[in-house]
C-alpha cells in the first residue's frame, strides 16, 4: 500500500522521508516540497496530481536522481540516493530508472530500434544479446515491425511506445511517467495507458506517474494529490465512472 | 566501436553544414600545407647546406665580382680542402618565362665540393672533355624534355654578349637526398671566361670552399676576410647555412609572414567549427538531457561532442592533405626555377593532421564543457 504519513517500513521499495525543495527566483524563495514522505510498495502503479506549479514534476526528478533535495531522503530498494554523487547518481539512473516523458524525447536521427538500444550501450551485453532485449522490448509496446523507422515517420502514439521500450529495455526497477498522454489524442493515450498497465499486472514493474488527466490516473492503482508541498491521498474513482461523469 | 553509429547519425544530421564545416577544414589544410611548403623551400638552402663549407663573396654585395686569383691563396689557408668558384648567369631559355639558375662553374673541385649532386662518371668525362658543355638537374631536365646530346641555347643580359650561348647537354645530375635542388644548370668557367668582355675577365661571383673540420669554420672564415683586408676587393666568408639564411632575409622575413598567415588560418579554423559545434551543441540540448536521464555519465556527453568535432577534423583535414598531395607537385612544376625545390614531406603531412586533431579538440571542448555541464532538469524543461 502507498503510504504518505511516513509510518511505511523498510520493506518499501521506495521510501521518501521529510522531503523538502526550496528554489530561489530572484530574491524570492519558493518553498515547492515541504516535509513530504512517500512509501511505495514493489509492483504499485501510483498517480501523482495537482494543480500546475504544485511540484509533481520537482517530485519525479528527485525520485528518479535528476535533481537533489534541500533536505531529507530518499531511498529506493535499499540505496539512498540523496547524498550520491553526480556520476554515482548517474549509474544508479542507469541500474533503476526507466524515464518516460511527455514530449517522447527520442533521438530524431536514430530510429527506433536504435533509440531503445541506447540505455543497453551502456552495459557489458554482447551486440546479439542487445539486439534480443531490445526486439523484445519493442515487442511488449507491439512495435516490432517498426523497429527500422525513423521518429519522423511514427505517430505520437508510436513515438510514445517507443519511449516506453526504451524505459524498460534494461529491466528497471521502476519507471517514471511525466505526463505520458499529455501530447497524445485519447486513442493514442488509451493504447499507451494499456500497455503501462500491462507492464504492472503482467510484468510486476513499479510505476509513478505524473498527470493532469483524471482519465488516466483513474488507471493507476492509488492516486496521491499534491496540495501546499506535501502529498495527500486522493480519491480514487473508477475510469467507468469518470468516463460516465465526462459523457 | 558501439558509440560510433551514434557520433555518426549525429554528425549526419545537418549535411549542408557538415559539408561546409569539412569544407572550410579541407580549405585551410590545403592552405596550410602551401605555407609549410614554400616556407620549407625558402628555408631549404639553410636546411641543405653541408656543414664543412664556407661561401666567401665580395664583401661589399655578391653582386661585385671578386678575382679568381684569390682562388690559391684560399687554397693555401691551413684547414682549406678544396676550392671551387661560381659565377651568375642569369639566364633564360628560348623564352624569358622559362628561367632556372645556371651557374659557371670550375670543373676541377666542383664533384668534391658539392659530393650529393651525383653525375654519372662517363657523363662527367665526356663534360669535361666538351668546352661547350653543360650539366643540367634531373628536374630542369625533365621540364624541358632535354635528354645528353641536345644543343641548349641559353641568352643573358648581364655580360654584355650579344646573342645565345649555345651549350652540348653532357650529363644531368641527381641528388642523393629528396631537398637537394635539382633545377641547376653547370657550365664550364673556360667558355665563360673565352666570351666575357674584358673587364669580366679573371673576375668570378663567389668562392666555395670545404674545410676539413667543421668546428674549424669559423677560424678558417677569419684567416680567408684576414688574407683580403684592405685590398680592392675585400671578402666575407660565412658558412653555407648563415649565407642561405641572410640570402632568404633579402626577401623579407618570409618565416614571421608564414606564421602570421598560419596563425590567422587557424584561429579563424578554430571559430567556424567552435561556432558549428556550439550551435550544434544548442539544437540538440534536450537531447544530450536525455543521454544523461538515461545513465550517460557527463564525460561520455562530452566524449560525443569531441568525437563529433574530431570527425569533422580528420575528415576535412585529410580531405585537405590529400589535395595537397595532388596540387603541391603541379605547384612545383608551375614555380620551377623560381624556387628550390618545393616539397610535401611526410613530417609536414604528419604536422598537418597535428593541427587538424587540435582544432577539433580545441573547438569541441567549450561546446563539449558546456554539454556536460547541463543539468537534465533545466535542459529538459527547454523542450
Amino acid at each position: 500500500m502507498v503510504k504518505v504519513d511516513g509510518s511505511g517500513g523498510q520493506s518499501s521499495l521506495i521510501q521518501v522521508r521529510d522531503l523538502d525543495k526550496t528554489y530561489r527566483r530572484g530574491g524570492e524563495v519558493i518553498d515547492v516540497l515541504q516535509g513530504l514522505n512517500l512509501d511505495v510498495e514493489a509492483g504499485e502503479f501510483v498517480a501523482f496530481m495537482g494543480p500546475s506549479g504544485s511540484g509533481k514534476s520537482t517530485l519525479l526528478n528527485l525520485l528518479g536522481g535528476l535533481d537533489v533535495p534541500t533536505r531529507g531522503h530518499i531511498t529506493v530498494a535499499g540505496d539512498e540516493i540523496t547524498h550520491m554523487s553526480g556520476g554515482k547518481l548517474t549509474e544508479w539512473r542507469a541500474r533503476h530508472v526507466g524515464f518516460i516523458f511527455q514530449m517522447y524525447n527520442l533521438i530524431p536521427v536514430l530510429t527506433a530500434f536504435q533509440n531503445v538500444e541506447l540505455p543497453l550501450l551502456l552495459t557489458k551485453l554482447s551486440k546479439a544479446e542487445r539486439r534480443s532485449h531490445v526486439e523484445t522490448a519493442l515487442g511488449v509496446v507491439g512495435l516490432t515491425d517498426r523497429m527500422h523507422h525513423f521518429p519522423r515517420q511514427l505517430s505520437g502514439g508510436q513515438e510514445q511506445r517507443v519511449t516506453i521500450a526504451r524505459a524498460i529495455v534494461s529491466d528497471p526497477t521502476f519507471l517514471l511517467c511525466d505526463e505520458p498522454t499529455g501530447d497524445l489524442d485519447r486513442k493514442s493515450a488509451d493504447d499507451v495507458m494499456a500497455i503501462i498497465e500491462e507492464l504492472v499486472g503482467k510484468h510486476h514493474k513499479t510505476v509513478l506517474m505524473v498527470t493532469h488527466d483524471p482519465l488516466v490516473a483513474a488507471r493507476a492503482s492509488s492516486i496521491l494529490h499534491l496540495e501546499k508541498g506535501v502529498l495527500v491521498e486522493g480519491k480514487h474513482t473508477s475510469q467507468a465512472t469518470l468516463a460516465g461523469g465526462a459523457a | 566501436m558501439k558509440f560510433a553509429r551514434i557520433i555518426w547519425a549525429n554528425l549526419l544530421r545537418k549535411r549542408v553544414r557538415l559539408l561546409l564545416t569539412i569544407g572550410s577544414f579541407a580549405i585551410a589544410l590545403l592552405l596550410f600545407a602551401f605555407l609549410a611548403v614554400v616556407g620549407d623551400a625558402f628555408s631549404r638552402g639553410a636546411d641543405v647546406a653541408g656543414a664543412d663549407r664556407l661561401i666567401t663573396i665580395n664583401r661589399t654585395s655578391i653582386i661585385n665580382l671578386i678575382p679568381l686569383s684569390y682562388r690559391d691563396k684560399i687554397q693555401r689557408v691551413p684547414g682549406v680542402t678544396y676550392v671551387t668558384h661560381n659565377n651568375w648567369f642569369g639566364g633564360t631559355y628560348i623564352e624569358e618565362k622559362n628561367f632556372f639558375p645556371q651557374f659557371v662553374i670550375d670543373p676541377e673541385n666542383q664533384r668534391q665540393v658539392f659530393p650529393e649532386l651525383l653525375v654519372p662518371d662517363d657523363q662527367w668525362s665526356a663534360f669535361l672533355k666538351d668546352r661547350q658543355g653543360a650539366v643540367v638537374g634531373a628536374k630542369t631536365a625533365q621540364r624541358f624534355h632535354w635528354k645528353i646530346g641536345d644543343r641548349i641555347p641559353i641568352t643573358t643580359t648581364l655580360y654584355g654578349v650579344s646573342g645565345a650561348w649555345e651549350f652540348n647537354l653532357d650529363g644531368i645530375y641527381h641528388g642523393k637526398r629528396p631537398q637537394d635542388d635539382e633545377t641547376q644548370f653547370w657550365f664550364q668557367w673556360d667558355y665563360f671566361e673565352e666570351r666575357v668582355p674584358q673587364a669580366v675577365k679573371g673576375q668570378i661571383g663567389w668562392y666555395v670552399l670545404r674545410v676539413q673540420n667543421p668546428d674549424d669554420a669559423p677560424r678558417v672564415a677569419k684567416a680567408i676576410d684576414e688574407e683580403f683586408a684592405n685590398s680592392p676587393n675585400e671578402t666575407k666568408t660565412e658558412t653555407e647555412s648563415t649565407f642561405a639564411a641572410n640570402w632568404v632575409k633579402q626577401f623579407g622575413n618570409i618565416k614571421f609572414l608564414i606564421i602570421s598567415i598560419g596563425t590567422v588560418v587557424f584561429f579563424t579554423l578554430l571559430l567556424v567549427t567552435g561556432n558549428t559545434m556550439a550551435i550544434s551543441v544548442r539544437e540538440r540540448t534536450s537531447e544530450l538531457a536525455v543521454f544523461k536521464a538515461i545513465g550517460y555519465s557527463d564525460r561520455s556527453v562530452l566524449f560525443f561532442v569531441l568525437a563529433e568535432s574530431l570527425a569533422i577534423a580528420l575528415i576535412g583535414g585529410g580531405i585537405g592533405l590529400i589535395l595537397a598531395r595532388i596540387l603541391i607537385p603541379i605547384l612545383a612544376d608551375l614555380l620551377n626555377g623560381l624556387l628550390p625545390s618545393i616539397i610535401l614531406s611526410p613530417g609536414m603531412l604528419l604536422f598537418g593532421l597535428g593541427v587538424a586533431i587540435l582544432t577539433g579538440i580545441l573547438s569541441g571542448l567549450l561546446p563539449g564543457l558546456g554539454a556536460m555541464r547541463l543539468r537534465v532538469v533545466n535542459a529538459l524543461r527547454r523542450v
